[in-house]
């Protein structure tokens, strides 16, 4: 059996003078959803593209379930994708709209129907497509992706121009596929967007992954195993923590962050010096320090170069 | 981590892959998108409407009929003939010393020319009436010895003009409906320049002498001429009336025939075998020149033109709104063989144009001939081959010009500039031919070298070489035979889409 998923590796490319990817690789499992995370110009869409064989790389490859996209027979039945919702044809219904897209890969009307029950665009398939409002036309989007029951899907941004119950409507949509067991990436360049729907996370930033992780993982890398201590006694309880060796920082009027000690020998420690507390608990990051802590330099890089990355 | 699942396996059967396929998809496309499809319409419409429109506003009732040849085409029969008639069998022999033509340079204002198609000579004719059957034997302005029969047929015979040191000598000899030419140059070696079969001549034949001198062409026009022959030694045997010749200028008044120029007139004097003849006009088939109110199926088809330019823009617009929309994303993901999606667009589009400039073509070119016959227009006849060529031709036109519009598209990406391309290159040279002014050495290069050529596959008129006219295409003859102006299009097609082909391969969607 090939390789599930999508594998990138080494992507390069340069537009002019500007390099769009600089080594860009990650890989794409089945059954969870990827976040595809980073600021504008990280190289996210390039990317996207390249895998969906519509720009071409100086170096590299992206292969879906092992096979570059050009060798597809039936690329739609291998993989969806989504890569602006605004590309449709105004005047051209969305049933028709998706009807052509199914006679390409040989599929029947009666596939056309069922993904726009699916996203939930039955009542409005036969309206034109240029009066649609941009949540409706990410469901359209949607629905293409949906038409050749592929096992991995790709989506650009699909939270753009949605209200809060199409995002909500979304996310439950991508854990959906995945849990059948497909390869699903999402991109966006809000973390909040994907922070409850992802299970790993793939950060571009200046035209590479910059992480590639599990959710899990990213959080307790962030966390470092600091613990968070509520007391009233901040200089008593910061002395006899330091003494046993760890590092401790007053990070409000009542709290301090320890590292360097685990939450039960700090607990003991403190009790054996009769310092009050309120509260110990694990410090937890969220994604959106992650996400912070990783794009800084990528942004600070950006704000520094005049040339923008095209498109 | 990397939990342990089971990859997705969809468990739709995977439909059939292959060009079919991609038809199948552009032709969705193409229905789906109402102003395509009224824009094919439109253009249709347009043939039928334009069409109509020249048919009602034309009115030409109450002009005389033209006269039309044996063989149905349109002639001119209009010339001084010196007759009797000739009740069977018979031949007559005489010899032509001069033969001299003039031509007005102003009003009143005559002067000895060349006129190459000045004619004079033997005649056997059904009757002095337009259009009638016959066969002649006769030397011309710069063309020796012709022998020509029933308007079209004409067999060189000896080289050389007419003079009193180069006498010729001419014999026609009937034999039931067969006639035969002969010419000598010395009166003693005969030369037969041939044998033809002459229908409906009838019992009695008007045979004679006969002076005719078509219309000299001046750059862009042409002048009326009058031609002077001298005959000798004219002899007849067989069953000839005898007696008395009698003079008649057959065909006087005629559409064909702008009559004698100034201050001259058809004649004849002499006695004894020896006469001089002067006469005007010619017995030729009718070309545009001489028969300038006469309507072709060209003329009815000229709303080709606006279909043209809907089916441009069609063409374009299939192409560049996908990418002014980004649609072309998607129609690459779905097929990333690039090529092929040009082939299939380019097929789709083709037939569905060419259904249109068909369809239209059908439509219009009988009712705008019903209804321009009706007003009184003389149409220039068509056999029907020639017709459904014409109609076939004007839906491979619009074919072949959006296919060549599709592909600029690709080239360009961008509405606009392909449209403008496309219609700079087919419209504006049809517009520059279009003008009567224009100098017919620019007609002709534009008609061969641009798209504009393929408009050649319209034309029904056929220049002769025995009538000097002006053959141009404003006057509907073009340079290039009707399908090979075709082809120059479709070459300018083929080229565009091959390179579209490589660009679309090659630039990143």
């Amino acid at each position: 059996m090939s390789a599930p998923g999508i594998v990138v590796a080494g992507l390069r490319k340069r537009y002019g003078a500007t390099l769009a990817l600089d080594g860009m690789s990650f890989t794409v499992r089945p059954g969870v959803v990827t976040g595809f995370v980073g600021p504008n110009g990280a190289g996210k869409s390039t990317t996207m593209r390249v895998i969906l064989g519509l720009d071409a790389v100086d170096e590299g490859t992206a292969l879906i379930e092992g096979k570059p996209y050009h060798s597809l027979r039936h690329p739609l039945s291998h993989v969806g994708s989504l890569l602006d919702a605004a590309a449709l044809h105004p005047s051209r219904s969305a049933r028709n709209h998706l009807l052509w897209l199914a006679h390409s890969q040989g599929l029947a009307a009666r596939r056309v129907d069922q993904v726009i029950e699916q996203v939930g665009l039955t009542s409005a398939a036969r309206r034109k497509a240029g009066g649609y409002s941009l949540g409706m036309r990410q469901r359209l989007g949607i629905a293409a992706a949906l038409l050749g029951d592929p096992p991995v899907i790709m989506l650009d941004e699909p939270f753009n121009g949605m209200d809060p119950d199409g995002i909500i409507w979304m996310r439950g949509f991508l854990r959906s596929l995945a849990a059948q067991g497909r390869a699903v990436l999402v991109s966006s360049h809000l973390m909040s967007e994907v922070q409850d729907t992802a299970a790993h996370l793939v950060v571009a930033g200046r035209g590479k992954a910059i992480a590639d992780a599990g959710v899990a993982d990213l959080i307790a890398a962030a966390s470092g195993g600091r613990v968070a201590l509520r007391t009233t006694a901040g200089a008593h309880a910061m002395r006899v923590l330091a003494h046993a060796g760890a590092t401790v920082a007053a990070t409000g009027r009542d709290t301090i962050t320890v590292s360097g000690l685990p939450a039960d020998r700090i607990v003991m420690l403190l009790s054996e010096s009769a310092v009050p507390f309120s509260e110990v608990s694990a410090h937890r990051a969220t994604l959106e320090d992650v996400y912070q802590e990783l794009t800084r330099e990528a942004v600070e890089f950006r704000a520094a170069t005049p040339t923008e990355v095209p498109r | 981590m990397t939990p342990t699942v089971t990859p997705y396996r969809s468990g739709r059967p995977v439909g059939r892959d292959g060009f079919f396929q991609l038809l199948h998809a552009e032709w969705t496309k193409f229905r789906t998108v109402p102003g395509w499809v009224t824009g094919v319409v439109v253009a249709a419409l347009m043939v039928v409407l334009v069409a109509l429109l020249a048919g009602v506003s034309s009115n030409q009732k109450g002009s005389p009929p033209v006269p039309i040849g044996p063989g149905g085409e349109p002639v001119t029969d209009s010339f001084y003939f010196v007759h009797q008639p000739l009740a069977g069998n018979g031949s007559i022999t005489v010899s032509v010393p001069a033969l001299r033509s003039s031509i007005p340079t102003g009003p009143a204002d005559l002067r000895p020319g060349i006129v190459p198609w000045a004619k004079a000579g033997l005649i056997i004719k059904q009757s002095t009436r337009q259009g009638s059957p016959y066969a002649a034997i006769m030397v011309t302005g710069s063309h020796g010895v012709r022998m020509q029969d029933n308007y079209v047929h004409d067999t060189a015979g000896l080289p050389g003009s007419v003079s009193a040191a180069s006498v010729r000598r001419l014999r026609l000899d009937r034999s039931g409906d067969a006639i035969t030419g002969y010419a000598s140059a010395d009166g003693r070696h005969w030369t037969k320049v041939g044998t033809v079969h002459v229908r409906g001549l009838g019992p009695t034949a008007q045979g004679g002498l006969f002076v005719a001198s078509p219309p000299s062409v001046h750059g862009m026009g042409t002048r009326g001429s009058v031609s002077t022959a001298v005959f000798e030694d004219l002899r007849t045997h067989g069953r000839w009336a005898g007696g008395i010749w009698t003079g008649d200028q057959v065909g006087r008044k005629s559409p064909s025939f702008a009559g004698y120029p100034q201050n001259t007139s058809g004649s004849f004097t002499g006695s004894d075998g020896s006469f001089t003849v002067t006469g005007a006009g010619d017995i030729a088939p009718a070309v545009r020149e001489t028969l300038p109110t006469g309507g072709t199926l060209k003329d009815i088809l000229t709303g080709t033109f606006a279909a043209l330019i809907a089916v441009i823009v069609v063409g374009a617009l299939y192409i560049t709104t996908e990418y002014r929309k980004n649609l072309i994303h998607l129609t690459l993901a779905a097929a990333p063989r690039r090529s092929r999606v040009l082939v299939a667009k380019a097929v789709v589009l083709g037939v569905v144009t060419f259904v249109a400039g068909l369809a239209g073509a059908v439509v219009a070119a009988p009712l705008g001939t019903w209804l321009a016959r009706a007003n009184g227009v003389y149409v220039f006849p068509v056999a029907s081959s020639t017709e459904l060529r014409v109609a076939l031709g004007t839906g491979a036109l619009l074919a072949t010009a959006s296919i060549l519009a599709l592909a600029v598209g690709t080239i360009f990406r961008h509405s606009a500039g392909a449209v403008t391309t496309v219609i700079v290159a087919i419209v504006l040279p049809y517009l520059l031919i279009a003008n009567p002014f224009m100098p017919a050495s620019v007609s002709d290069w534009l008609t061969r070298v641009t798209p504009a050529a393929a408009f050649a596959v319209q034309q029904t008129l056929v220049p002769y070489h025995q009538v000097t006219s002006i053959y141009t295409p404003y006057n509907g003859y073009y340079p290039l035979a009707p399908w090979a102006g075709l082809a120059v299009l479709a070459g300018y097609a083929t080229v565009s889409l091959a390179v579209a082909a490589a660009l679309l391969r090659r630039r990143d969607a």
